[in-house]
């Protein structure tokens, strides 16, 4: 049998005892609803959850798009000067240990835009994987390499170009995909604190609204459709980075 | 071409590398620098090539000044290529880091490829060479620039030796066609008493010359067959030991 389908088929297998063991023991739908449950409720308002979806995702894509950005940037300040690496690292490592939650509410009162506030969040929880990655990456290549750009002339901004910032490419593509996976969590995380105060569009407050209301079948649908948001990002980063570097020859 | 006049080089730490080395290299010679590991033949060739300083003594080069980058070439024990580009890229590459375009470059890149025997595989990455065709990748791409210095640190220590063999003899095929001065830094007699004209015999702690020999033979594939090869060998082995012994 075809290994690949494993997973479909012990999913498949999982959610029919689900089912059946629901139903059979009679567990009120308040409690643990069975799939047909919270899929009748993904059904009975399937647009109201997808707009939540949607803007979840807005916040996730821009807080991976500014830690991406941030992390290379202050990788390259790092590979740069020994002074920026000694100011740098430890800030960074600050941010990593640091739990969302207790900073969340800081950020949201600091920074006042709800939608900002957000990706803000988001952007602490996706900064440092995409960072340490691409700064690993950036001091991959061996010393004779280094040393024969050095003998051929080239200067520090030639050598990050053509040898540092290539090689560190695969490295960011693996830290990329890890922080994609961090964002969505730190949008929710996010969207959590902020709770009715803040943007009070995202999956996360429609999974507390549902809770008010106790309905449960309807929290489900919106954890569900996180959980394959989140599968989405990491295998859409995976084929991304596997195909930019076919296309570059690396494998 | 270039004089090293009582170099002394150590390192943070305390291990000294070097200590009052002196030796003259003439262009187009072919010199060894052997010994042991430890014994700073690499420290030296990165003083040769102005990639570490000395911290007693000089490198003079003839001319005064320093070499123009490309007019020396370094091959390294491992080929150091760059893994996501082609061979032709990996040649290209000190020409570009000089600015010229890729197509200007063609034909060089071209010569050189076909010099050392890789005319055809000018689009195969580095991952999909062997070991021995790396390396040719890689002396090429030191070739590229027409060095009047091939500096080469242990190229082919890594080799098997039917392979090592079949590049030894390629790259003595290239010393005469070029006319280079090569400086090869190895740890193997057999090697420096195949291709070397000058062999530097070099004991570790601290790293010195302690004598030099100059081969008689007349260089050639069928070198290894040579009686006088062999007495080579054995007189270098013989000198080695006793080097060995009073160091």
């Amino acid at each position: 049998m075809n290994t690949a389908l494993l997973p479909a088929v012990f999913a498949a297998a999982a959610i029919a005892v689900w089912e059946i063991v629901v139903w059979a023991a009679g567990v009120p739908e308040y409690l643990v609803p069975g799939p047909i449950a919270i899929v009748a409720a993904f059904v009975a308002d399937p647009t109201g959850l997808l707009i939540s979806l949607g803007s979840t995702l807005i916040v996730t894509f821009a807080a991976l798009l500014v830690a991406a950005t941030l992390g290379v940037l202050m990788a390259m300040a790092m590979a740069a000067s020994r002074l920026a690496e000694a100011a740098i690292q430890p800030w960074a490592v600050v941010l990593q240990v640091t739990p969302l939650p207790a900073i969340a509410p800081l950020i949201i009162i600091w920074v006042g835009d709800p939608f900002t506030s957000l990706v803000v969040c988001a952007t602490v929880v996706a900064f440092f994987p995409v960072f340490a990655n691409t700064a690993t990456g950036l001091a991959s290549p061996p010393a004779e390499l280094a040393d024969l750009f050095r003998l051929y002339g080239a200067g520090r901004i030639r050598t990050l170009l053509l040898l540092r910032l290539p090689a560190a490419l695969p490295y960011f593509l693996t830290g990329l995909r890890i922080s994609g996976g961090l964002a969505l969590v730190g949008a929710v995380v996010a969207e959590f604190v902020a709770g009715s105060g803040g943007f009070a569009s995202g999956l996360a407050y429609r999974i507390l609204e549902a809770g008010y209301r106790l309905q449960v079948p309807r929290m489900f649908a919106a954890l569900v459709l996180l959980s394959l948001a989140g599968v989405a990002i990491n295998t859409g980063l995976g084929v991304l980075g596997r195909g930019i570097l076919h296309w570059r020859g690396d494998a | 071409m270039l004089t090293i006049s009582q170099v002394g080089r150590r390192f943070p730490g305390g291990i000294e590398a070097l200590r009052d080395v002196s030796l003259t290299l003439a262009s187009g010679d072919f010199l060894a620098l052997l010994g042991p590991s430890g014994c700073g033949k690499s420290t030296l060739l990165r003083l040769i090539a102005g990639l570490d300083q000395p911290d007693t003594g000089t490198v003079r080069w003839d001319d005064g000044q320093p070499p123009e980058p490309g007019s020396i070439g370094y091959v390294f024990q491992d080929a150091t290529l760059l893994p996501w580009a082609t061979a032709a890229e990996n040649v290209y590459l000190p020409l570009r880091l000089r600015g010229i375009t890729r197509e200007q470059a063609a034909a060089d890149v071209w010569a050189a490829l076909t010099k050392v025997g890789l005319q055809g595989f000018e689009t195969a990455r580095p991952r999909q060479l062997s070991g021995g065709m790396r390396m040719r990748v890689s002396i090429a791409r030191a070739l590229v620039t027409r060095p009047s210095v091939l500096l080469m640190d242990e190229p082919f220590a890594a080799l098997d030796e039917f392979t090592r063999n079949k590049l030894q003899i390629d790259l003595l095929a290239l010393w005469r066609d070029i006319g280079c001065l090569i400086v090869f830094v190895t740890h193997s007699i057999y090697e420096a008493a195949f291709l070397a004209r000058r062999i530097v015999l070099m004991t570790p702690r601290p790293g010195r010359i302690d004598q030099e020999m100059q081969s008689p033979l007349v260089h050639g594939p069928d070198t290894r067959l040579d009686p006088a090869y062999a007495a080579l060998v054995a007189r270098i082995t013989r000198a080695m030991e006793q080097a060995l012994a009073s160091a």
